[in-house]
């Protein structure tokens, strides 16, 4: 194994720099790390080799040319619901077999300006819906610390590509916790901006009001250092904010002096596992042996975000997978007359979960119920925001675990639909309110799986949580440590 | 407010609504996973609304508006190779009824 | 129970969808056009591709406010969008963006007149929302163009204010006018830029409740309206009548055949499931913004009447005619040049007549008003005489050209020469001495047929006036 797959953005930067390696190099260790791992791993479920080593060979000219950048020549995977131009866009779904994407999303335009490497697209439960990546219609993704286990979701793939080493930077979404609880069952970083801070255009609408484009990379620096480059306005997309894009990597001081850091009890009575309550709270007195402060809040609402997310995701989940009817793309069932052929289509198409979800948004939006399900819900997703703001109005960020447990097993929760809803409760709230949230690993289990620590942030203040999370990291050697997968070859 | 008396889905109500047959099967399992997952978030009702507004966004917006200036269009090849079916430049689907 | 028929009347009530002008559609980029190649002006956003956004057209909005203002509705301080769901293979996104309870406009109404009488019509409201695309039926499938599709569409709707099939035709011709006035529309119906959709039940005279209704949908002329309401007005009376019970219903209007059919019930009974759509920002319009775009209003009918009055020394009821379509106003008002009676003459005899036996719109008119002015100047300089004119104008018409030149090419110009004049008359006095007789005893009408001889002699082109002069003068003298 070529020792550039288990560098950083920054390492390989610094080495591109210096001319130690070239992106061509990285793309080829990448690849033959792929080729080693992913067979065990199946976090990829498409790789294009050669295309990816044409856009490396251009990104060394650019080089030469004189040209510099952080994301310069660096491969980045990319969730399979973003839109690149000319190659599929699947979902993870039967249902977008063929589809070839003709444009490109803006987060994916803006890699491609940087000169970033668009080297695969990977793993995830069927359009973003699940947290275990298990919902996936083209494979099932294992986590490389146990490939008994599910690596979370639904950025599945993203996370194990990142954990297992045959990625260096990948891109997720997060709508409930998408990026973070994958990157805590995997054991690496998960950035989800504040609403607004990416542009969502051409990244497949699961639930537009909560939706948002995220990273999962080796360090904070390195989230840092790709938000950098997607972040910021669009005119394509209308919920996009229209705030000034600040230096992340200016927030990379190591100092948390004076940081009050709130601890909110209520994220702790949700039937969170003592090894990984244990590892938080550890976690946290870290933080203030680095100068920072406890500051105890609460947040009374926590027991209705899954409620109401519950409500609201699959509401608008409902419509915005109306689309996907087999007449204009992806993969018809024919039949006698157009709306049989919709049908049939969506039948064949989608999987349980998505069948679920739809149905309960579209249950809950009919005729006699939108004032009982959605309104209630959207009143108490006001009352969490409400939550958030008497909470960081005494704290800078907030510490929670990011779910109540490490990795489960494969097929554990698979026909449990709620109890698996109910593992989002840490993550799911920030995702009501607009809010920035950050993972980083903060220890492992008796039995060797990862534990991650949720920070937590105002919309915009990604800073606080890049600066957290950096003082932690750097001090911290959790997430310095490899999995080993059994099988992988050498 | 109409709170429904029951939690009970009509799943093939529902599911013809949302344009996806379903087997027996499927049916059956929704049936009850959809009434369990109801009846949990009905844990709402404990809530006491009195002043407070829905909020259907994070951070409303106001007044984003685009100019209304041509731009291109896809090229009539890359949109119609996406079409699973397609005839005379059209979209081909099985014939509409009224 | 049946129902005396005599005594059931209609309450009718109209759905305009009008396709705005705007240069692009209402969520992206994509031209709007009626005339290019089917699936060439669609992108992501329009084809309801994964991962595509709507962000809203400004000219859109201000279109749809403007028409408010003509139509004098209360301009909402906040509206918003929101998803209707059905699917439907023309509908990309199997959703249509359009405003369920904040419409930009609220109120306002249109004055009618039929038969003499005056009756306001109240709007309830106007939203603004996206168009589908187009079907075509081919051979045991469809085809679907989705040019069409994100265009943007105002539903203006009326209460149920309308008695019948008059008072509807004289709406959507008075809403048509309007709109062609303020330019929001190209409001051309061969292109579905106006569709209709009627709501009409019959109920007894003074009830308090209504009957039961029917939709006809999708009407694309005023007149099909017309027929439509007469005969589902009647159908309705009659079953009513006879104790029939109504359902509440879709149906369709065979023009053919000239009946309404009930649709093929819809499997699915309607839930539409409405909610604010997230991917859209709420439109807040400030006072001063309002203020600003009624300043911008165009002058309406009624007051461009009244200034034809002022300033062109024209009768009202010229004034009327000439103002009722916009088109014809602009020509009348391109042609008035210095003689604006005339002008008015010309546009309400000869253009309109060729309008109205042609398929020709004003604006695509073959005469120029340019050219107008210069035949009436033609005519006022004494060059043509008024039966020339009129021959010069078909020319004009069929061929082009400068009226002027085409006098002069032809040998059309007018006989003023007394010599020349003056041999015709001697003729017409020696050939008719009976008539010159009666004239001379005090038959004025000789004197006509006298005229008409020395005309004729002339093949046409004798100055008119001199004829009679030198006649009268010939004729004096024993």
């Amino acid at each position: 194994m070529s020792e550039l797959v288990k560098k950083s953005v920054g390492e390989l930067q610094g080495l591109m720099v210096s001319g130690a390696c070239s992106s061509r190099d990285v793309v080829s260790a990448l690849a033959a790390r792929i080729e080693a791992v992913d067979p065990l791993v199946k976090a990829y479920v498409e790789v294009n080799v050669e295309d990816a080593l044409a856009q490396a060979d251009a990104a060394d000219r650019r080089r030469a040319a004189g040209e510099k950048g952080a994301l310069l020549g660096i491969p980045v995977a990319i969730k399979d619901l973003l839109n690149v131009k000319g190659q599929s866009c699947r979902c993870a779904s039967k249902l977008l077999e063929g589809y070839v994407s003709p444009y490109d999303a803006t987060c994916v335009a803006k890699l491609r300006e940087a000169g970033a490497v668009l080297f695969g697209r990977v793993n995830m439960d069927e359009f973003a819906m699940g947290a275990s990546t298990e919902n996936s219609a083209l494979a099932v993704t294992r986590n490389p610390w146990d490939l008994d286990r599910v690596p979370g979701g639904s950025s599945g793939g993203s996370a194990a590509a990142v954990a297992a080493d045959s990625a260096v930077v990948s891109l997720g979404s997060d709508t409930g916790g998408s990026v973070r609880q994958p990157a805590a069952f995997c054991g690496c970083v998960g950035l989800k901006p504040g609403y607004g801070r990416v542009s969502r255009f051409g990244l497949t609408a699961f639930a537009s009001s909560l939706d948002q484009v995220g990273v999962l990379s080796k360090s904070v620096a390195d989230a840092a250092s790709t938000l950098q480059v997607i972040a910021g306005h669009d005119a394509r997309d209308t919920t996009s904010a229209r705030v000034a894009v600040p230096d992340f990597g200016a927030a990379l001081t190591g100092e948390v002096k004076g940081m009050r850091i709130g601890l909110a009890e209520e994220f702790f009575g949700v039937g969170v596992d003592p090894e990984v309550e244990a590892a938080v709270r550890a976690a946290v007195d870290h933080l203030v042996s680095l100068g920072a402060e406890v500051v105890p809040v609460s947040f009374p609402h926590l027991k209705y975000a899954v409620p109401a997310y519950y409500i609201i995701a699959p509401a608008e989940a409902s419509a915005n997978l109306a689309r996907f009817d087999g007449v204009r793309y992806g993969a018809r069932r024919d039949a006698e007359d157009p709306v049989e052929l919709m049908r049939r289509t969506r039948e064949a198409g989608f999987g349980p979960e998505v069948k679920r979800r739809i149905l309960l948004g579209t249950y809950v939006l009919s005729s006699g119920y939108y004032d009982a399900y959605y309104v209630k819900a959207l009143k108490a997703r006001a009352l969490i925001q409400r939550d958030f703001g008497t909470v960081f109005a005494q704290c800078d960020v907030l510490a929670t675990p990011v779910a109540p447990t490490a990795a489960f097993r494969i097929g554990e929760e698979v026909d449990d639909p709620l109890t698996m809803y109910k593992g989002d409760i840490c993550t799911i709230p920030t995702n009501l309110a607009g809010g920035s949230g950050l993972s980083v690993p903060c220890g492992f289990t008796s039995g060797g799986l990862p534990v991650g620590l949720q920070l937590l942030a105002p919309a915009f203040d990604e800073v606080s949580l890049l600066r957290a999370g950096h003082a932690f990291e750097s001090t911290t050697e959790w997430h310095t440590r490899k999995p080993v997968i059994e099988g992988a070859r050498a | 407010m109409n709170t429904p008396d029951t939690d009970h889905i009509d799943v093939r109500y529902v599911a013809k609504l949302a344009r996806i047959d379903l087997d027996e099967a499927e049916v059956t399992a929704l049936q009850s996973q959809l009434d369990e997952v109801l009846a949990f978030v009905h844990q709402l009702d404990e809530l006491d609304f009195e002043g407070v507004e829905p909020l259907s966004h994070p951070h409303p917006l106001e007044n984003v508006f685009r100019e209304d200036v041509v731009e291109a269009s896809l090229e009539h090849e890359e949109m119609i190779r996406n079409a699973p079916g397609a005839v005379q430049q059209l979209v081909r689907v099985p014939q509409m009824i009224e | 129970m049946s129902i005396s028929a005599s005594k059931l009347v209609p309450t009718i009530g109209l759905e305009t969808h009008v396709q705005l002008n705007t240069n692009t559609k209402i969520w992206c980029g994509c031209a709007v056009r009626s005339d290019a190649p089917p699936n060439t002006l669609v992108c992501p956003v329009c084809l309801g591709y994964p991962g595509s956004l709507p962000v809203l057209n400004r000219e859109a909005v201000r279109k749809t406010v403007m028409t408010g203002l003509l139509l004098g509705c209360e301009i909402a301080q906040v509206s918003k969008h929101d998803r209707k769901s059905y699917f439907y293979p023309d509908m990309p996104k199997n959703y249509q963006i359009t405003q369920y309870d904040q419409p930009l406009c609220l109120g306002g109404g249109i004055e009618i007149e039929v038969n003499g009488v005056k009756r306001f019509i109240r709007i309830n409201r106007i939203h603004l929302e996206e168009d589908v695309g187009k079907s075509t039926h081919l051979r045991g499938a469809s085809g679907i163009d989705y040019n069409r599709a994100g265009t943007p569409l105002m539903e203006i709707v009326t209460e149920p204010d309308l008695h019948n099939e008059d008072e509807a035709f004289a709406y959507l011709t008075a809403l048509k006018r309007i709109l062609q006035y303020g330019g929001v529309s190209d409001c051309n119906l061969e292109e579905g830029n106006i569709r209709c959709d009627i709501n009409v039940s019959v109920a007894e005279a003074g009830a308090d409740v209504l009957g039961v209704k029917a939709e006809i949908k999708n009407m694309n002329t005023f007149r099909g309206v017309h027929r439509a309401l007469a005969y589902e007005v009647r159908r309705q009376i009659k079953a009513v009548g006879a104790g029939e019970r109504l359902v509440q219903e879709t149906r369709r209007w065979d023009d053919e055949q000239g009946v309404t059919r009930s649709m093929r019930t819809k499997e699915d009974a309607h839930d539409y499931r409405y909610f604010p759509d997230p991917d859209l920002a709420r439109i807040r319009l400030t006072e001063a913004e309002i203020e600003g775009w009624r300043a911008e209003l165009p002058e309406l009918p009624a007051k461009r009447q009244a200034r034809f009055v002022e300033e062109y020394g024209l009768s009202d009821y010229d004034a009327g005619v000439l103002v009722a379509d916009k088109g014809i106003a602009d020509y009348f008002e391109a042609a008035a040049g210095k003689n604006p009676k005339a002008a008015a003459n010309w546009v309400m005899t000869e253009v309109m007549r060729v309008l109205s036996e042609s398929d020709l719109e004003i604006g695509d008119f073959p005469v120029p008003t340019a050219g107008l002015s210069a035949l009436i100047a033609l005519v006022d300089k004494g060059t043509l005489n008024s039966t020339k004119a009129k021959e010069v104008f078909a020319v004009m018409l069929k061929e082009g050209g400068d009226p002027a030149k085409i006098v002069e090419a032809r040998g059309m110009a007018q006989v003023s020469d007394t010599g020349a004049i003056e041999g015709f008359v001697n003729e017409v006095i020696d050939e008719n001495g009976k008539v010159v007789d009666d004239y001379r005893s005090g038959k004025e009408s000789a004197l006509q047929f006298l005229m008409g001889q020395v005309m004729k002699k002339s093949r046409g082109k004798a100055n008119p006036p001199m004829v009679l002069d030198l006649l009268k003068q010939k004729l004096a003298k024993p």
